[in-house]
């Protein structure tokens, strides 16, 4: 008995509601922080709606937070956010891939009274029912980047045209061969994701080629990663150690080819890369050096600015934004090549994201 | 001792936490904690009341109903998963496959349905059966072999990512019969729509606490948690109980599953990678203990809603998403130091 009075009332219960009235302290209090941070605009502690009667809400949904990619696309919308008397609210899934998180950010929004949402899907398909969920309560919806499967799923896309992107590179690695015998080596994305696929027919549509060509030595999937472009460029070298172009999905995958046509006794001089995407770490590593010799640049500050624009807009009696808008694309290289248009390095760092 | 009284009455808290079953007087006899952890819930209660009262001070749409309707939904999923995880975590085990084993329950049951023609009922069961085997896989290997659940579960989290990769061809499955999202439909209690599968993840948590609470083979879930050799010493069948909990914990993942399928309308081989940390995320949080023995599936539930109203409450304030995770985060060593504050009391 001794040993059941000594753990009743009195420690027991008060210690643990003391930590937990801390606990949802602590809660309100990083809560407020979170308020006062947000918005680039404008506090966002009260409603938002009364504030100043034209206020629009809009919902910006990245597929992961850590990626340079995205991180850029969230500081332009709320650059986009300030000049547009916008509140911008951004969420993101846990992995590259986390629809269900999507799901929920997009629920919430249409909650919250958000006019439109900017989405890149994590999953083309499995997003679209939530999407049509939110467009049915009226909300607007612009896929960035990634288009969803249909792509009529959404309102409007806002996205880099990927054949474009591939067919410069392709132009341009054609005139720097300049007639010489070519050793095609493809380091591909993953079967099936819409985007790889886009950027190697235009590779191959700009260098005149179709695939089968005697010139490609083969392809291999990186899945757009360093390591696993190292190992593709490694096995292709096997098959043929005579490559001297190599195409590939993006700047990580590159520079992994990088490293392995260095560890095969290769010069950067002996050896055309080319990529796609022109991240900042890109351009200063691999076109300032040479290491990567051209590379295709997307803009994701402009999906994410335009889209911002055009839901406040259409918030605001504009136009509502439908179909395909290409966010641009552009060849960046220091090695320029007569008939083919492209801008160099210093352009890159200045509008390059990461 | 011998004065004690056998069922402790749910006056008087006394969360004799971390001592071992007083000595066994008889098979019948367990060993409940219940009136210790209802104090134990009353943390995370206090937090979860803060945080709505906070919320509806902030947006005027927070307190709603047809806003709390879609805070359950968007917790059932986890919720369910959570009712199985709290089960293993009571025993003083842990279960990582429990996310990626529902994905795995909910491509069987959608691809079975949609590109094999079984019959959608059949296919549902088909796929819980196969979230089962699954547990069956993890009890026997943690009892037969004695090995930890941890190392366990962890292979069988990546058997289950690579089964559902391989079987579903890395493709999302889409156009269900209509019977599989069934759950995700809608009904109205007054003005607001509730989903059925909202209610069914409630009825799941209210058998759960029946059972635990009212029931011998809840009983003996503490108390093979608090110590398993004075339990077996009390001619209880340790081994067979904790191959038959996991059992039952996969086939609640397969509810998941079928819960995940009618709220998302397709089968998503992607799903479930980091729901199993969510969903012991919502164990902790609810005030179970990581060592075995203490909690209850009410503050599993009452975790499972912090999380929920956290996301939705920030997204109403208009805050990022990303502070949903930093306060979890510090929620979750919060829960942890009280329960440790508490073992160390006893």
């Amino acid at each position: 008995m001794w040993e059941l009075r000594r753990h009743s009332a009195r420690s027991g219960p008060a210690r643990l509601l003391a930590v937990g009235s801390a606990a949802a302290v602590l809660v309100l209090g990083v809560a407020a922080c979170g308020g006062s941070d947000n918005g680039g605009g404008g506090s966002s502690g009260g409603s938002g709606a009364s504030a100043s009667g034209e206020k629009v809400t809009v919902g910006l949904i990245v597929k992961r937070e850590s990626n340079p990619f995205f991180v850029k696309m969230i500081d332009a919308a709320k650059k986009a956010a300030a000049e547009n008397n916008v509140e911008l609210i951004t969420a993101a899934g846990k992995t590259d891939v986390d629809n269900q998180s999507q799901v929920t950010a997009l629920e919430n929004m249409t909650t919250r009274g958000a006019k439109g949402i900017l989405i890149v899907p994590a999953d083309s398909k499995a997003v679209v029912p939530a999407i049509k969920k939110a467009r049915d309560a009226g909300v607007t919806v612009i896929a960035l980047d990634t288009p969803t499967e249909p792509q009529s799923a959404v309102d409007a896309l806002f996205a880099t045209d990927n054949l474009k992107a591939g067919e410069l590179i392709g132009q341009w690695a054609k005139a720097k061969m300049a007639g010489k015998k070519a050793k095609i080596a493809l380091l591909d994305l993953a079967p099936g994701i819409s985007v790889g696929q886009l950027r190697h027919d235009g590779f191959l549509k700009g260098y005149g080629i179709k695939d089968g060509d005697p010139q490609i030595v083969g392809a291999v999937n990186t899945e757009g990663d360093t390591a696993k472009g190292q190992a593709g460029m490694e096995q292709l070298l096997q098959k043929d150690p005579n490559i001297n172009l190599v195409y590939s999905i993006n700047e990580p995958s590159g520079f992994g080819a990088a490293t392995a046509l260095k560890s095969a006794g290769k010069k950067p001089s002996d050896v055309t890369i080319v990529s796609v995407d022109g991240g900042c770490d890109a351009i200063k590593r691999g076109i300032k050096t040479g290491v990567i010799d051209a590379t295709s640049q997307q803009y994701p500050q402009n999906m994410a600015a335009q889209g911002v624009k055009a839901i406040a807009a259409a918030a605001r009696g504009g136009k509502k934004p439908s179909g395909y808008t290409d966010t641009g694309v552009n060849l960046i290289t220091a090695d320029a090549q007569t008939g083919v248009a492209s801008k160099d390095a210093a352009y890159g760092t200045e509008n390059c994201w990461g | 001792m011998t004065t004690q009284p056998q069922t402790e009455p749910a006056g008087p808290p006394a969360p004799g936490v971390g001592t071992p079953p007083e000595p066994p007087g008889g098979a019948g006899r367990s060993v409940p904690k219940v009136s210790g952890d209802r104090v134990a819930q009353l943390g995370p209660l206090f937090a979860l009341l803060l945080a709505c009262i906070f919320f509806a001070t902030q947006s005027d749409r927070f307190l709603t109903g047809g806003n709390f309707s879609l805070i359950v939904q968007q917790v059932m999923v986890i919720g369910t998963l959570a009712i199985g995880q709290t089960l293993i975590i009571l025993t003083a085990g842990i279960d990582l496959s429990c996310g990626t084993v529902m994905a795995f329950g909910s491509i069987v049951m959608s691809k079975l349905a949609v590109d094999s023609g079984v019959p959608p009922l059949i296919a549902i069961l088909v796929g819980i059966a196969a979230c089962a085997v699954f547990g069956f896989v993890n009890g026997a290997l943690v009892t037969g072999l004695n090995l930890p659940a941890f190392i366990v579960t962890l292979g069988t989290f990546n058997i289950a990512f690579a089964l559902t990769h391989i079987y579903s061809k890395d493709e999302t499955v889409s156009n269900l019969p209509s019977v599989m999202t069934k759950l995700g439909e809608s009904f109205k209690i007054g003005s607001t729509a509730v989903t059925y599968g909202s209610l069914l993840t409630l009825l799941l948590f209210a058998i759960a606490w029946f059972v635990l609470t009212q029931t011998a083979w809840g009983r003996r879930v503490y108390a093979i948690g608090d110590n398993a050799e004075a339990t077996r010493l009390m001619g209880i069948p340790v081994k067979k109980q904790l191959l038959a909990i996991y059992v039952v914990a996969g086939a609640v993942y397969g509810i998941a599953a079928l819960l995940l399928i009618a709220r998302t309308s397709v089968g998503d081989p992607n799903a479930g990678q980091s729901d199993n940390l969510d969903a012991i995320t919502a164990v902790v949080l609810g005030g179970t203990s990581l060592f075995g023995g203490r909690g209850t599936v009410v503050g599993t539930l009452i975790g499972a809603l912090i999380v929920g109203v956290l996301r939705n409450g920030l997204v109403l304030m208009g805050v990022a998403s990303i502070y949903q995770v930093l306060i979890t985060g510090i929620l979750v060593i919060v829960a942890v130091s009280v329960d440790q504050l508490a073992r160390r009391r006893a």
